[in-house]
């Protein structure tokens, strides 16, 4: 009786997760060295490992997609981390205005990407958007802020810290708040000056929150897809092309589903290798 | 976890670090608010209004009207087959979410099943799911199911499986052992315990891991751009399609934006504390 229920309550989990991630993903390895067409909504496969190498050895655009996609890693969640950090450090400790913070905070996480980046695209917009509405008032000159390779990537990153900073912020704010309030009334007591009590007190009791906080968002920034899509598509040239960008023109523009299998195949063995290395972080209770 | 609900017990700022903090309050309120308000009032803005930058002008719902009921616009079916992925999705994701995440926490399954199933779940959780969209292409396109709401919904329950069993494992973790023990002493039939016991209590991580859920499934882009056309994209895909195909009706994008976005406010007022709860839950304790 007891094992039955055991049993069945774990079973369509895991057939779910068989049937729909573990099977995709040996399927990958046999795309990867092949070429599939499709004739009549059938699948025609073909051993062709050596084309897809050659596809991989001439991809113009991987090398600027690896490249973009490392500076948007690095920058958008070292700024995001270091922005949520200093929110969380001080509104945590605000008498007012915490309820509101959050509620507002939680807004951008749970809003459409896809409406975010439009959103953003008209506020970037040349010729009516609010930045080059705020430029034209103070008698500057206006940025093609999406058109123009020098600006584009940053423009991208920017939408993605404003998208990002409040979950990082919600993160560090529960772990603020759940700090004692002995300690820091014991540092304050021992003289020490608020910047010492953040630095050397709170800062500290925060790490494993941190850790936390800029695994995830690495990771989640490295998978960055709907906003990019809608605001650049990877333009102007290559100068905003991110790695899930060029995996889906790949797969879906350019229809090498063998060589796209391939290209997944290679994030995938560099996502386990930063889950591996990083699962200290991770899993401090339970997961493992 | 309570202590996210609970007063501050954190030293309150004093003093000139308290003025700081309110002034870095108020600028990311403004920060995260003004591009909202921006859009909103450019989606009731005519043409003419969005190109002069104008901030006088007279409102108006047609782009709004022009999105919904537009003779070239597909909306409303969007918004029909949206609602339909992620409240099909969502229900499937719970029930066997929450299974799984019961006999995960209850039974005592072996150390290697326990650790891949979580470790696979966190491993799928992190890779770009465009990995997984061309082989699930594949997949369905031969099984004829390729262009289906059914086959949205079922990547989708498989996306959000992870983040459920997680926070129905969390939630479930905070039961009192005397409960199980004196269920267990008394007799009382696995299934029996699961229904009438933990279920119950566990009623908060059902309400945070649904409302998350369903944002989720209404907010997916990648899988649904590729695995569906016309007759079946959801609201994400109509948005993008949108934004590229018309891409001089500035009022429609503004208006449409709004239009998608108004599921996760609406959400959000009425589950707010279930959903900060279960987004930071596991994080931090």
């Amino acid at each position: 009786m007891k094992s039955s229920f055991r049993h069945w309550s774990l079973l369509p989990a895991v057939v779910l997760f068989v049937a729909l991630t573990v099977y995709p993903m040996v399927n990958l390895l046999r795309m990867s060295v092949s070429t599939i067409e499709f004739t009549g909504g059938v699948a025609q496969w073909a051993f062709t490992p050596a084309r897809n190498l050659a596809l991989l050895a001439g991809d113009a655009v991987l090398r600027p997609a690896v490249f973009n996609t490392a500076l948007f890693v690095t920058l958008g969640v070292t700024a995001e981390v270091l922005l949520g950090l200093l929110l969380a450090l001080f509104v945590a400790r605000l008498q007012r205005g915490k309820g509101l913070a959050r509620t507002v905070m939680i807004l951008p996480i749970l809003v459409p990407p896809v409406a975010i980046g439009s959103m953003w695209k008209l506020m970037y917009n040349y010729d009516f958007g609010v930045f080059n509405q705020a430029l034209v008032a103070l008698s500057l000159s206006p940025v093609n802020w999406l058109g123009s390779t020098s600006v584009a990537l940053a423009a991208v990153i920017l939408v993605d810290i404003w998208h990002w900073v409040p979950f990082v912020f919600l993160i560090l704010f529960a772990a603020v708040e759940g700090i004692p309030p002995d300690v820091i009334e014991a540092a304050r007591i021992d003289g020490a000056t608020p910047t010492q009590i953040a630095r050397r007190v709170m800062i500290p009791m925060l790490r494993p929150a941190l850790a936390i906080a800029i695994v995830f968002r690495g990771i989640l920034a490295f998978k960055t897809f709907d906003e990019v899509y809608l605001l650049t598509s990877g333009g102007p040239g290559t100068s905003t092309e991110l790695a899930s960008l060029h995996l889906y023109k790949v797969f879906f523009e350019q229809n090498l589903l063998g060589y796209g299998a391939l290209l997944s195949l290679a994030l995938i063995a560099g996502i386990t290798a930063v889950l591996l290395v990083s699962r200290r972080a991770l899993v401090p209770r339970g997961l493992a | 976890m309570s202590s996210t609900l609970a007063p501050s017990s954190v030293l309150p700022l004093a003093g000139r670090e308290r003025v700081v903090g309110y002034l870095l309050l108020a600028l990311a309120l403004f920060a995260i608010i003004g591009p909202f308000a921006w859009i909103a009032m450019t989606s009731v803005k005519q043409q003419i209004a969005i190109y002069t930058g104008a901030w006088v002008f007279t409102p108006t719902l047609s782009n709004y009207a022009d999105v919904l009921f537009g003779r070239r616009s597909d909306f409303a079916a969007n918004i029909a087959n949206s609602l339909i992925v992620a409240s099909a999705s969502t229900a499937f994701t719970l029930v066997i979410g929450t299974l799984a995440a019961y006999s995960l926490y209850r039974f005592r399954w072996a150390r290697w099943v326990v650790t891949g199933f979580l470790g696979w779940t966190l491993l799928f959780h992190m890779i770009p799911v465009l990995t997984l969209v061309g082989p699930w292409y594949i997949a369905f396109r031969e099984l004829g199911w390729y262009d289906t709401l059914g086959a949205l919904v079922l990547t989708h329950v498989t996306l959000n499986l992870p983040i459920t069993v997680w926070l129905m494992m969390a939630f479930f973790r905070e039961i009192p052992t005397e409960l199980n023990e004196a269920a267990q002493v008394d007799g009382c039939p696995p299934f029996q315990a699961f229904w009438s016991i933990a279920l119950p209590l566990a009623v908060p991580g059902l309400i945070a891991a649904g409302i998350l859920d369903f944002i989720f499934s209404w907010n997916e882009f990648s899988i649904a751009l590729n695995l569906t056309s016309r007759d079946t994209a959801t609201v994400p895909v109509a948005i993008a399609r949108f934004a590229q195909q018309y891409e001089t009706q500035h009022g429609q994008m503004a208006a449409a934006a709004v239009i998608a976005t108004a599921p996760a406010l609406a959400l959000m007022a009425v589950g707010q504390r279930f959903i900060v709860r279960g987004l930071t839950m596991g994080s931090v304790k």
